[in-house]
């Protein structure tokens, strides 16, 4: 498999980035706050309003490393890539599939139950490890709904109605996704999604999730010559990585919900952590988002055994596995496209 | 026979993948998809070659024709030649400066160790009809040369081997028209594939989708 590497995330919006020989450098003020050998690099992530030196930008694209621009509240704005991949028969392949209705909708569907899916698991397994603490006839309810959902989405040949199936069982979901949360609760509860912006903890911490985890899809889509903007479930608007959307769909629960309920339910993050804006807004403080990407990051070298592949990979190699699929898919050596199944 | 225009040229070179592997080289060639360790450092050394162009070199009866650019028109490929020895002999072509007749023979350079590789040799042949036609002659015997023993070893050019060639090629060029990534036997082979990242072999004898799906979500 693909050798993971690291990515750095820059959080302080004062930070110059440049290239000095093969280094990456960090420079505040003019002065040099850390170098890092670009050969180890797989992404650079920056939040905020710095500046990254041309010739930096030159090197990125020429060694296939994204380079991706988040406002500083964590919302996605913009990625650099290079020229590599130029996988034209691939992306071909995949613009007639996204025009299809009825091939879009094969590939949305896995997604789909993919989601359902290990939305189920996520709570199962908070059944399964905290059955004393928790509303375990609540959950199992949900849990139930969310399988006939699921099995209904299997059969599902419109985009439509695959949208309306997927809401339900989204909301379905999180209405019970409170009970997940087992430490810290009157810091940290879940009473709804509020994305633009966060209104509390909880919603701040999985919006800048949902933001990694976007922006992680989109490189590897990319890296394996898929065209991240045009998705099969999520429709075209510019500016927006809809196919990095649509096989997220299937990874939120276990890549970012797991990670933000292990965050709060390990208390490695703490009320003390978050700032409280004029209009509302919920935003993590500097030190605890530098230790959430530390978390992040580490959290992506952990082992899983893929699914389909029966393979071991590291966690942060997920989204480049199912882009993987999705491409060997599209070119006909499969006969659908397997989303990540969580058991 | 049918001729290739210059735009539909395929390189000489994937040969060697070709013969190592049919998927193998689609996925280089046709879709693109390559790991650092192939294409770059083939294109490395390439490179090296392409500062050193049309080097000539006169010794004695011979005359040494270093990174000489060869295609044929026929099997609608191109490539380089590592290196092309004219011999002065009696009955051979003519060439422009240089009186009397020669002799072409052309020689590959390969890193490794003394074993004449099928994939050497169908480069070495597929060098040998590009040559013919560009040089309106036949050519018998070409050489590879082993760096590892700096030992040259004959190769001669059979019918069999050029049948084998020409139709590989013609294999290659209705692959790379349609597209298509050939599903092969995958195998021993596979190990010491730099692509099998890409490639996933294991998808090829997978459970199907489907099957997977069910067995994931059944309870
Ligand atoms: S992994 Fe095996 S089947 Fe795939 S390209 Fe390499 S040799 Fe061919």
């Amino acid at each position: 498999m693909k050798r993971l590497l690291n990515i750095v995330y820059v959080s302080q919006s004062d930070v110059y980035l440049a290239l000095n020989g093969k280094n990456l450098v960090l420079l505040k003020e003019g002065e040099e706050l850390g170098k890092i050998p670009i050969l180890n690099l797989e992404g650079i992530c920056t939040f905020g309003h710095q500046g990254a030196s041309p010739a930096l930008m030159a090197t990125c694209m020429e060694q296939n490393i994204s380079l991706t621009f988040f406002s500083s509240s964590g919302r996605f704005r913009g990625r650099l890539t290079g020229a590599i991949n130029g996988n034209v028969t691939l992306r071909k392949k995949q613009y007639e599939v996204s025009m299809d209705e009825l091939e879009s909708a094969a590939i949305a569907r896995h997604m789909i139950v993919g989601k359902i899916y290990n939305a189920e698991q996520n709570l199962k397994r908070t059944i399964r490890d905290h059955a004393l603490r928790v509303n375990t006839e609540r959950l199992t309810q949900v849990v139930e709904r969310l399988k006939q959902a699921r099995k209904l989405a299997f059969s599902i040949t419109s985009l439509e109605e695959l949208r309306g199936i997927e809401g339900n069982a989204a909301s379905a979901y999180f209405s019970v996704f409170d009970e997940c949360i087992l430490q810290q609760k009157e810091d940290f509860y879940y009473k709804g999604r509020s994305r633009r912006p966060p209104l509390d903890r909880v919603n701040a911490l999985l919006s800048l999730a949902y933001s990694l985890l976007a922006s992680e899809t989109a490189a590897a889509l990319e890296g394996v010559g898929l065209d991240a903007y045009v998705g099969f479930l999520h429709r075209d608007r510019p500016g927006r990585t809809s196919l990095a959307l649509d096989i997220m769909e299937e990874l939120r629960p276990v890549i970012a919900e797991r990670f933000v309920l292990k965050l709060i339910n390990r208390k490695q993050i703490q009320a003390s952590d978050f700032i409280v804006k004029e209009n509302g807004a919920v935003l993590l403080k500097d030190d605890a988002r530098r230790s959430f990407f530390k978390l992040w990051q580490e959290a992506k070298q952990e082992q899983v055994t893929h699914p389909y592949l029966k393979e071991k990979i590291q966690w942060g190699l997920v989204p480049h596995v199912q882009a993987l699929l999705l491409a060997r898919f599209l070119r006909g050596d499969l006969d659908a496209y397997p989303p990540f199944l969580i058991r | 026979m049918m001729a290739y225009n210059e735009e539909q040229f395929l390189m000489l070179s994937g040969l060697q993948h070709f013969v190592f592997c049919r998927r193998q080289w689609a996925l280089i060639h046709i879709e693109q998809v390559w790991e650092d360790n192939v294409l770059t450092v083939e294109g490395n050394t390439l490179h090296e070659k392409a500062d050193d162009p049309f080097v000539r070199e006169k010794r004695g009866d011979t005359i040494y024709v270093r990174a000489l650019p060869i295609h044929s028109y026929t099997l609608g490929i191109n490539g380089i030649c590592d290196m092309v020895e004219f011999t002065k002999t009696t009955k051979g072509i003519t060439l422009a400066n240089e009186d009397g007749q020669f002799a072409v023979k052309p020689i590959e350079y390969k890193r490794g160790a003394p074993k004449k590789h099928d994939a050497d040799i169908a480069q070495l042949v597929a060098q040998v009809l590009c040559l013919e036609e560009m040089l309106q002659t036949t050519i018998d015997e070409a050489a590879l040369y082993y760096h590892e023993t700096r030992r040259r070893e004959i190769v001669e050019i059979t019918e069999e081997w050029r049948d084998k060639v020409t139709a590989m090629i013609k294999e290659m060029h209705q692959y790379y028209e349609r597209k298509y990534t050939p599903r092969v036997k995958t195998g021993k082979h596979c190990k010491s594939c730099s692509l099998q990242h890409i490639c996933l072999p294991e998808l090829l004898n997978k459970e199907s989708v489907l099957a997977y799906i069910d067995r994931m979500t059944r309870e």
